[in-house]
């Protein structure tokens, strides 16, 4: 599995989705190549694929340290402790100064489940930002 | 200092910023060496294994031979006996001291091979924990690197194509917008299908089959009749 092989698919599918989204995957180029999905209407908040030796990481950017209400992050952080487990497929990480959610997928997962894992991962990440909303400025 | 507490402090530190990765480049190389010399440590240990399990097997089966042996001649020693022949029990009672121990020795060898093999089954499984042990922290190592590396690549990403990630309330509201929009204008094209008054009337006239009529099959067939 490669990101290209994930774009191609993503790319493709057009009406043939079974969870009925369109994707525009554009790669990045770097050490590690990197995978930036767009969801059609969604672009606000892309998802970004990165595969290393046995996983397949998704990751989506929700806020930065500066966007929080200073006085209600301890909050904030136990609220997000708490909706870590049901919030399905996903889970909440920080990445440098930025708050995300992300899923780890194997390395042989096949292309259905990555599609899933990315539409939950943008289902997630929008309903989390909307939730939180009260601990952010 | 244990892998876990060597990726926090790096990362708090800030090991990102100097390029700095977790754990050198050649550590992680000779960490990967030292997986794949214990997955050799183990295989080998596993022949072992094997090679003493079956000459355990063979001592047991020897024994068993033996003791049915003994058994066999105690029989004839008895029998000479009750035949009065002392000298003939006393040459197979020689025969039995001679097979007794050689039990000995086969039984001695049976318990030896026994315990080498609980032990080279005990290290093989602490070196498969060991390895799954190396494995988990080495992944560890290379996840984070490779999270490093991708958010890198990101942010040189949207820094050279001179956009950013938007807020994250603002972004939600775009979205949102995006999506009420696009009800919206689904909303109104359902109400103008329904209303157009032309296509009403086109398919009522359709109806009472006056103008242009849609082709059907039994249409078609009836002017081939005709011709």
């Amino acid at each position: 599995m490669n990101i290209h092989t994930i774009a191609t698919h993503l790319n493709k599918l057009a009406d043939d989705t079974e969870t009925g989204f369109n994707f525009d995957c554009t790669p990045i180029n770097g050490e590690i190549d990197v995978l930036q999905v767009e969801i059609i209407g969604r672009e606000e908040i892309p998802i970004f694929v990165s595969i290393s030796d046995n996983q397949i990481l998704c990751i989506a950017y929700l806020w930065g340290e500066d966007e929080i209400k200073t006085e209600l992050k301890a909050n904030m952080m136990e609220a997000m402790l708490e909706m870590n487990i049901p919030m399905p497929l996903s889970a909440f990480a920080k990445v440098e100064n930025k708050y995300v959610v992300f899923g780890a997928l194997s390395i042989n997962s096949s292309l259905e489940d990555i599609e899933l894992e990315l539409v939950t991962l943008s289902d997630n990440s929008l309903e989390v930002i909307s939730e939180m909303d009260s601990y952010l400025q | 200092m244990s892998i876990f507490k060597k990726i926090i402090t790096a990362v708090r530190g800030g090991a990102t910023e100097a390029g700095e990765a977790i754990v050198d480049a050649n550590a992680t190389r000779i960490f990967e060496q030292e997986i794949r010399d214990s997955e050799k440590h183990i295989t080998i240990a596993k022949r072992d294994l094997t090679e003493v399990m079956a000459k355990q097997m063979q001592a047991a089966r020897e024994l068993a031979q033996l003791q049915a042996s003994i058994k066999e001649h105690e029989g004839y020693a008895m029998q000479a006996l009750n035949q009065g022949n002392e000298a003939l029990a006393i040459e197979v009672a020689e025969k039995i001291a001679e097979l007794e121990s050689s039990a000995a020795d086969q039984q001695q060898a049976n318990e030896s091979f026994l315990s080498s093999a609980d032990r080279l089954k005990e290290l093989i499984k602490k070196s498969e924990r060991q390895l799954t042990e190396y494995k988990r922290q080495l992944t560890m190592v290379k996840t984070t690197e490779s999270v490093q590396k991708a958010t890198s690549a990101i942010t040189d990403n949207f820094s050279a194509s001179n956009s950013k990630l938007l807020n994250a309330k603002d972004s939600l509201e775009r979205i949102k917008k995006k999506q009420a929009m696009f009800d919206d204008k689904l909303k109104a094209a359902e109400q103008l299908d329904a209303e157009t008054p032309e296509q009403t009337l086109k398919s009522k006239l359709q109806d009472a089959g006056i103008g242009a009529q849609q082709t059907s099959a039994q249409s078609v067939l009836d002017r081939l009749k005709k011709k």
